[in-house]
């Protein structure tokens, strides 16, 4: 099995690299001038901080005194405090909530990879029958706004006994991630050669052992964005979870965070430092998933 | 059995389901595992996505609302058990009364909430795509920092959507946002932004195409790297300009990622709740409601209108169909399925 492995796990990586490759045998650095070698970094410089600028303003503000965040006047740092984040910290269930999307956005994460690549995996190599209708399935299931299904899906958690537990967001946050994720899956085990498979098969490997060993091993970098996803639907969502949670001990972080935003007298400068928090956590998903993300979704967006 | 695990699956049509048990048996035991692996994801999806939309469409059809339910949703009790008792007469069919109430006008402002869509949609699309092609175009060339503009740019896309909202709704305070803060030291009078529809409008655009712009930029930078170098290289022997290299080479070669994202993003802008629930809150007085937001408000605030919200959410199904059944048909006419 080993010596199977080998020459493939070459092959993605073989394919980030040429990436890059392809990119630097294209004119540009040779001939650019320092004129729009300047309008180029400018754009992208000017593009970065409108990228980074409401988050780091937000970074800013959560630092500053009430009074400060509620002031009209400009400025970046105003007597520094840490008093927002021990409050967000110790003086709400906050710990709490974070725990109920770290649980829920984990196994949503975890299931969803799972799911997304058997099925992937499945539509991409065997040619079964209702493999289309599937696929269209996933794509229809993309339209189906919330407000249609909430109250069926209320009613239908309610059956099982699931109303105000996390299993009724886990298993709402794959309905929303798991088809997106499943296409993307697709399009990049399209792209992982069929050989590898026979290969594989040659040597007495079953059609899950394949999947298993071979393939899965080699999508790393589509798993990686997988991952990303299926993390950031469960951890930012609102919706669902206002609507199936009902006591503050089972809130998430997304739906407890909006007790901060009573209708007339929101608490920014509480806000300020709790949505810092919640990012932070988001962040390192995507610092992990990052070097990922171009490549994982290569092949995945052309093979739609 | 192993010779039948690698077949590589082209697209090809499926086979219909045919009737006779040997083949049906056949085909079982040639596929069971493929189905296997599919079967959690079909099961999850049938109970929790069509299941819910069946029901959607029948309740749309039926004047059932929070306080005629009885038989219902009995469960807002802690126990979260079965407390019905059997009262099922209270609601009954309808007919088409609610499609009429609703796009007649006598409840919500249905064509209103569908302009405001179509706007929202075309110019947070328009803008994502645009941008997200641009960055990718300058990101795709080799230069120095290239991979941490890279992570730059994609940062937002981190950030939780109901973060976004509140970090640019405070941005756009109108008190102490830094927006204002910003115009006033250009010496430009304070905008009150969510007052008037159009500003209010604006600062969800801005919001929703900040938030936006990095998986369009992924996607394409992904999907220009899977085009050829030889390409280029053909194209700059035969003295093509930068111009017509993109024209007749990254154009065409990302047109299979562009089709995806392109309708990918429709869908989900026209269903993004969080950006204008939280940024706008449809203000003012409901100026920038958009189907969603005013379909969840038209149904949920007050009595629970179940019937309601099931009649809006076929309405926008119906819509998003459509408008896939025209693209994909536009696309095939170009000569491109996917």
């Amino acid at each position: 099995m080993s010596q199977l492995t080998t020459p493939a796990a070459a092959t993605p990586a073989a394919a980030v690299a040429a990436a890059p490759a392809k990119a630097a045998k294209r004119p540009g650095r040779s001939r650019r001038s320092p004129a729009k070698s300047l309008l180029l970094h400018g754009t992208l410089i000017v593009a970065s901080l409108i990228a980074l600028g409401p988050i780091v303003w937000v970074l800013l503000s959560s630092f500053k005194p009430g009074y400060a965040v509620q002031s009209s006047d400009l400025t970046l740092v105003k007597d520094p405090t840490l008093a927002n984040y021990s409050y967000v910290l110790f003086d709400t269930n906050f710990p709490k909530w974070l725990l109920n999307s770290v649980i829920v956005a984990a196994f949503t994460m975890l299931i969803g990879i799972f799911f997304s690549a058997t099925t992937g995996y499945a539509v991409s190599r065997f040619n079964f029958p209702g493999r289309r209708p599937l696929m269209m399935t996933f794509l229809i299931t993309q339209m189906f706004p919330a407000a249609i299904l909430i109250v069926p899906i209320y009613t239908i958690m309610a059956r099982f006994g699931l109303i105000n537990t996390l299993p009724a967001l886990i298993i709402a946050y794959l309905t929303i991630a798991v088809p997106f994720c499943a296409w993307m899956l697709k399009g990049y085990f399209d792209s992982i050669p069929t050989s590898l498979d026979e290969a594989a098969a040659l040597d007495g490997c079953g059609p899950f052992a394949i999947f298993w060993r071979v393939v899965l091993p080699l999508a790393r970098p589509a798993i990686a964005v997988t991952a990303f996803y299926t993390f950031l639907t469960a951890w930012g969502e609102v919706m669902y979870a206002s609507a199936f949670i009902q006591t503050d001990n089972k809130f998430t972080l997304a739906y407890g965070l909006q007790q901060f935003v009573p209708q007339f007298n929101p608490q920014w400068e509480y806000l300020t430092a709790a949505a810092v928090l919640v990012t932070v956590p988001a962040g390192v998903v995507f610092m992990i998933a990052q070097r990922h993300l171009v490549s994982g979704l290569t092949a995945g967006g052309t093979k739609g | 059995m192993t010779t039948v695990t690698a077949d590589p699956a082209p697209p090809s049509p499926p086979s219909g389901r045919s009737a006779r048990p040997s083949r049906l048996r056949r085909s079982w035991e040639k596929h069971w595992y493929a189905w296997a692996m599919v079967l959690p994801v079909v099961i999850v999806l049938a109970v929790l996505i069509f299941y819910p939309l069946f029901r959607g469409i029948w309740l749309s059809l039926t004047n059932l609302t929070e306080a005629n339910q009885a038989a219902e949703i009995c469960t807002r009790s802690i126990t979260g058990g079965e407390v019905c008792a059997e009262n099922p007469n209270r609601w009954e069919f309808v007919g088409l009364d609610n499609y009429l109430n609703v796009l007649s006008g006598n409840v919500g402002d249905f064509w209103q909430w569908t302009g405001i869509t179509l706007i929202w949609t075309l110019g947070c699309v328009v803008f994502h795509y645009g941008l997200g092609l641009g960055l990718a175009v300058m990101l795709n060339r080799p230069m120095w920092g290239r991979g941490l503009y890279r992570v730059l740019l994609v940062l937002p896309w981190a950030v939780p959507a109901f973060v976004s909202a509140f970090a640019w709704k405070f941005i756009f305070n109108e008190r102490f946002g830094l927006a204002n803060s910003l115009l006033s030291s250009l010496g430009i009078d304070p905008v009150d932004w969510f007052a008037n529809q159009w500003t209010s409008l604006f600062t969800a655009i801005i919001t929703n195409i900040w938030l936006g712009v990095p998986f369009m930029m992924v996607a394409l930078l992904g999907g220009m790297q899977t085009i050829p170098g030889e390409l280029y290289e053909a194209a700059e022997i035969d003295g093509a300009s930068a111009w017509q290299r993109f024209r007749n080479i990254t154009l065409p070669g990302l047109r299979p990622v562009s089709m995806t994202v392109i309708l990918l993003g429709t869908i989900w802008t026209f269903n993004m709740f969080p950006i204008i629930f939280l940024v706008t809150e449809g203000q003012p007085a409901g100026g920038t409601e958009i189907l969603v937001t005013g379909a969840f408000r038209a149904a949920f605030e007050g009595i629970r209108n179940y019937s309601l919200a099931s009649t809006y959410g076929v309405l926008i199904l119906s819509i998003l169909l459509v408008f896939s059944m025209f693209y994909r048909r536009a696309l095939r006419k170009q000569g491109e399925v996917w």
